[in-house]
């Protein structure tokens, strides 16, 4: 790549940065585990993510996508190491304390859209109790005008009133999605994270959940979608970050990443191929132990276009992090 | 041929979750079942693997009526149709190594001394390595669980598959690889397949022919 091209897109990402509400920079996450091994479950994440954007954060199970989300959230257990800022609006996330993460952070400015909702739920509650339970601890909302604020939230998120009254467990999976989006918007929070927002679901019920989420992003809400459904994420993501054992490899928009030109990062092309719309061909091989890493580029030992410059880590510039990207498609 | 005729089936009595549901998977024919998540599929699909017996209707398998399901059945009927389940969790004992929970189903059936033999045969089949054997399911990601739990569903050398969302939960790479599986053993055995799912992209893909659950039904009678 050519170093003017170059430069014009890092200032693109300058430009992104002055206008983002999350700004994340070196984050990194290590366990440490039993026997001093450790496991980098996130290494070196850097990303922008702006009012009315949806980025997507793509990735085969196990790569680091859910620890990320979490370490937004200061919800990782004990044992982790957190590296690297994550501003939002002024706070360091990853520097929060507990009481300041609790009280002004979790619901009230990031909003969580959880996996299976059916278990995020308190199954001896009807969906109006969480509802109002949420509406109180986040807004003060007087006792009289509850029942009201918990309607007017359910409606926000396409939740029908006819099934206020009913436990979670007489709920379709897309209800309970539904019931889950609703709470994480009553807080109003500027930053959405969506953990896996569709697994499970049939194809029906993603669209129309990945359709909702995109609703609430052109709000002008930050969307960030975790998510190993490539189709819901070509769906509504303006951009795609690719993670690998992880690392972020490659971050593009998404009219390029899904569109003609292709991703440029052999694995992010390797996953789009194993798609059954497209060849329908696994990449071989298996990821790598977090705990156990190859040095260098992770991704070498199953790509074809490894060389020996494959043994140092090739880092994250314009966008791809590898020695040999590949060319356009068109 | 695997035969279901006018199956009735659900869990409440006189609540059956469908009526009269029919679907024929002739010899190595691999069917596609698609159908919107809460409709039946799944329960169709337990009926044919002999795991939920049926309030009325006929199953013939390879020309015999079964009569008995679960542990009713006799060995070589049950052995003769290999199961994959959506969720590897629920599906895999905990306590298990993955080489043992992919023998278990030799030693089931008195055949533990074909273990070893069998496990080394099936593991690399799957793309699974040798230090994955030796792990316990919590310590292995869903999507190399899965393929220890379809190795499990081969290691008999079934005659049937069924897959029921055997590739819901997992990325794209892997499901593809799981699928290739399926199909080189099909290949190599001629076994057929009834595989469920809602996603019709990728069981058109899979299989010679997809079926709409609502042409399974009698006509007229999709709620």
């Amino acid at each position: 790549m050519n170093t003017r091209l170059e430069r014009a897109l890092d200032a693109v990402t300058a430009e992104r940065a002055d206008a983002a509400l999350l700004t994340v920079r070196g984050l990194t996450v290590r366990f440490r585990l039993r026997g001093g091994r450790t496991v980098a479950a996130v290494t070196d994440a850097d990303f922008d993510l702006a009012p009315g954007e949806c980025l997507a954060l793509v990735g085969e199970s196990g790569c680091g996508k859910s620890v990320l989300a979490s370490a937004l959230l200061g919800l990782l257990p004990g044992n982790a190491e957190t590296g690297g800022t994550a501003l939002l609006d002024g706070t360091d996330l990853l520097a929060a304390d507990e009481k300041t993460l609790a009280r002004t952070v979790r619901g009230r400015r990031v909003g969580l859209v959880p996996q299976s909702p059916a278990a995020h739920l308190t199954p001896v509650r009807t969906v109006r109790a969480h509802l109002e339970e949420t509406v109180r601890a986040l807004t003060g909302t007087p006792r009289t005008a509850r029942r009201k604020a918990a309607e007017d939230a359910a409606d926000r998120a396409a939740f029908p009133a006819t099934h206020l009254d009913r436990h979670p467990h007489e709920l379709s999976g897309g209800l309970a999605q539904r019931a889950a989006t609703a709470l994480a918007l009553i807080g109003d929070a500027p930053l959405l994270l969506a953990d896996e927002p569709t697994t499970g679901l049939d194809r029906d019920l993603v669209e129309r959940t990945a359709d909702e989420l995109r609703r609430h992003a052109d709000d002008g809400r930050g969307l960030l979608l975790i998510t190993h459904d490539l189709t819901a994420a070509a769906r509504i993501a303006d951009r795609v970050a690719v993670m690998y054992a992880g690392r972020i490899v490659e971050i593009a928009p998404a009219h390029r990443f899904f569109g003609p030109t292709g991703p440029a990062h052999p694995y992010a092309r390797g996953l789009l191929d194993a798609l059954p719309e497209r060849a329908f061909t696994p990449i071989p091989g298996m990821p790598p132990e977090l705990s156990a890493l190859p040095e260098g580029c992770a991704f070498a030992p199953r790509c074809p276009r490894a060389t020996d410059q494959c043994a140092t880590v090739p880092e994250l510039r314009a966008g791809v992090a590898c020695h040999h990207p590949e060319r356009p498609r068109a | 041929m695997l035969e279901l005729h006018a199956i009735t089936a659900g869990y409440e009595p006189r609540r059956p979750v469908f009526r009269g549901a029919s679907l024929t998977v002739a010899p190595g024919e691999a069917v596609g079942l698609l159908g919107p998540s809460g409709c039946g599929k799944s329960t169709l699909a337990r009926v044919a693997a002999l795991l939920h017996r049926p309030d009325a209707g006929r199953l013939v398998l390879d020309g015999t009526e079964v009569t008995a399901w679960r542990h009713r059945a006799p060995r070589a009927w049950r052995t003769a149709v290999g199961v994959v389940f959506q969720q590897p969790r629920t599906a895999a004992d905990p306590r298990l190594r993955l080489a043992d929970l992919i023998a278990e189903p030799l030693r089931a059936t008195g055949r533990k001394t074909e273990a070893a033999d069998r496990v080394a045969e099936l593991a690399p089949a799957v793309g699974l390595t040798p230090d994955l054997l030796t792990r316990r399911p919590h310590e292995v990601s869903d999507g190399q669980l899965q393929r220890a739990c379809l190795a499990r569903a081969l290691s008999l050398s079934p005659r049937w598959l069924v897959c029921d969302e055997m590739t819901a939960m997992l990325d794209a790479s892997t499901t593809a690889a799981l699928v290739a599986a399926v199909e080189t053993y099909r290949a190599e055995t001629g076994a057929g397949l009834l595989a469920v799912g809602h996603d019709r992209v990728l069981l058109d893909r899979w299989c010679d022919r997809t079926v709409d659950w609502k042409d399974c039904l009698p006509a007229g009678t999709m709620a």
